[in-house]
């Protein structure tokens, strides 16, 4: 079969450039005074059609009890599920036989931000945060250690539930 | 009052000049501002408002920025004409502005002073010729650049001012045909005798219209620059304060074009529906009120180029040229007949070119218009040179079909 070069016709009878052209002016002058989406960012971090969803994954948090030590046991479970193997757990043991983390740092550089260290913990001592106001000035800072993440304070991610998956 | 003469002429035409300067360039560093806050807007965003109370001081950072940017000389180009070419294109830009009146006499201790920085006998052909000097920025910054894009850009520039100009100037040719006088304060007097030039010459004004943002190089004819297509077009090896050259010279262009319309169409400083404001004797006042008028009316104008930026979409260069030389120009060319035979018949009928001529021609035009773009402008598609072929291959393939 012979190569064809389909060429599609323009709808010529309906064509007028004048109208066409004061048609999409009059629309852009809407436009002009149609109400504003622009977030105005650092002064409002809501909109009137927009939140952040309490399922936002972000920076890490350790929940602590109520002596104020971390809730972590030391299990081992978060670095285990890590697929970007971010989490460096050194375990320890104190006087009363209780697991805590000797040492317990986040390379938030590395984090996929999965949530699955949140999902796994049988504490629920480690979070995802919904927190995304992360600069700092050097890169070490994003380290994040145990010290820090106790520190945090913002809202816990509350992940996604199978059993509501739409987030109702 | 006698016109201003000897020492107090010199003294107050360098003000003027150099007042006149001062608010184009004012007018010029806001409506950078109001192109980038009417982009936002008519996009449904907020456009630039940190810098100072609506971002107004918006421009002076930008102008700051660009004082104090790396200035880059490229190793390729040709040394001098690269220098030039930014001053080339920005002197002409300043100084069409300088015929075009912007309001009514004002009186001085030492006489009557006209409001335009030189009276020029010839104004409108000094227009027409100046303008057409800065096509030698654009196409020597396209070739000094030594670059494929500011030269395609360049090349582009220069084929579409020439092309342009043509359907411009003929446009204009009406208004001097039908106001009998190439001096724009004298055109102005006729409009404010009469009546607005834009309705017994709207065919004309349309054209000049359409001619006069190819001219300045605004879309939908910026194809001297082309963003998409040729990185930034003629100006693409420019930075700093050689760029912002360029920048405010399209700037200067667009508002000198604007109040070019204004006088040739639109009454100049004329204020509409009264008569107290063009006769002597002349005030402070009146001044001051024909002052605004003009403004009022140019940076409406000034304000259309910005909103048919947000809306129109580029041509395409074969569509440009077709747009210009096969549609502008014949219709300028027929305008300009009926123009002279119109202004013929009304005197020969002794009705004259007065009030009631113009308002005769009005109604020729309004049968003009409707054969113009309910007619003419239907059915047609601008293609360039390869529309025919197209549309012969149509009608063979629907020929096939049946």
């Amino acid at each position: 079969m012979a190569v064809t070069v389909k060429t599609l016709r323009r709808p010529e009878s309906s064509s007028s450039y004048v109208e066409a052209t004061i048609r999409g002016m009059a629309l852009t002058l809407r436009h002009l005074f149609q109400p504003k989406w622009t977030m105005q960012y650092p002064e409002q971090k809501t909109a009137r059609d927009w939140t952040i969803s309490p399922r936002f994954r972000g920076t890490h948090r350790m929940s602590v009890d109520e002596t104020g030590a971390a809730r972590c046991v030391a299990c081992g479970l978060c670095p285990q599920v890590c697929p970007a193997n971010c989490i460096r757990l050194v375990p320890a043991e104190d006087a009363q036989g209780n697991r805590y983390a000797a040492v317990y740092e986040i390379d938030e550089f590395r984090c996929v931000f999965c949530g699955y260290c949140q999902e796994v913990c049988p504490e629920e001592a480690i979070h995802v945060g919904v927190h995304y106001e992360n600069a700092e000035y050097s890169r070490d800072r994003f380290v994040y250690d145990i010290a820090r993440l106790t520190t945090q304070t913002h809202e816990v991610s509350s992940l996604w539930d199978p059993g509501d998956p739409k987030g109702e | 009052m006698n016109p201003v003469t000897g020492w107090a002429f010199l003294i107050l035409s360098s003000l003027k000049a150099a007042s006149l300067l001062g608010l184009l360039f004012l007018i010029i560093a806001v409506w950078t501002l109001v192109e980038r806050r009417g982009a936002g807007f008519i996009q449904n965003r907020l456009g630039p408002n940190r810098v100072g109370p609506q971002g107004l001081f918006q421009p002076v950072a930008d102008g700051l920025k660009n004082f104090v940017k790396e200035e880059t000389l490229p190793p390729f180009s040709d040394r001098l004409l690269f220098l030039l070419a930014p001053m080339m294109a920005f002197v002409p830009a300043f100084l069409t502005f300088s015929v075009i009146p912007f309001a009514a006499p004002l009186p001085t201790p030492w006489g009557l002073l006209g409001m335009q920085v030189a009276d020029l006998p010839v104004g409108f052909l000094f227009i027409l010729a100046i303008s057409s000097l800065g096509v030698y920025g654009f196409v020597l910054a396209g070739w000094s650049s030594n670059s494929k894009y500011s030269l395609l850009g360049g090349l582009r520039g220069s084929a579409q001012l020439i092309s342009y100009e043509i359907a411009m100037g003929l446009a204009a040719v009406s208004v001097l045909v039908f106001s009998g006088n190439i001096t724009l304060g004298e055109i102005i007097t006729r409009q404010q005798q009469s009546t607005w030039f834009v309705l017994p010459l709207f065919i004309a004004f349309f054209v000049f219209l359409i001619a006069a943002y190819a001219e300045t190089n605004r879309l939908p004819f910026d194809l001297p620059e082309a963003e998409s297509e040729l990185v930034a077009g003629y100006h693409t090896e420019y930075s700093a304060m050689k760029f912002a050259m360029f920048y405010l010279s399209e700037y200067s262009n667009m508002l000198t074009a604007s109040g070019l319309i204004v006088c040739l169409f639109f009454g100049g400083w004329d204020i509409p529906f009264t008569s107290w404001d063009n006769s002597a004797p002349w005030t402070v006042w009146k001044s001051l009120t024909t002052f605004c008028a003009f403004w009022g009316k140019t940076l409406s104008f000034y304000f259309l180029y910005v909103w048919v930026r947000w809306t129109l979409p580029r041509f395409r260069f074969d569509q440009l040229m077709d747009l210009g030389w096969k549609v502008l120009l014949p219709t300028a060319l027929a305008f300009v007949m009926v123009v002279g035979v119109a202004v013929w018949a009304l005197d020969a009928s002794g009705i004259g070119a007065g009030a009631r001529g113009a308002l005769i021609l009005a109604v020729v035009n309004v049968a003009l218009g409707f054969l113009l773009f309910r007619v003419l402008d239907r059915n047609r598609v601008l293609g360039g040179a390869g529309n025919r072929r197209r549309a012969e291959s149509h009608r063979a393939a629907a020929g096939r079909e049946a």
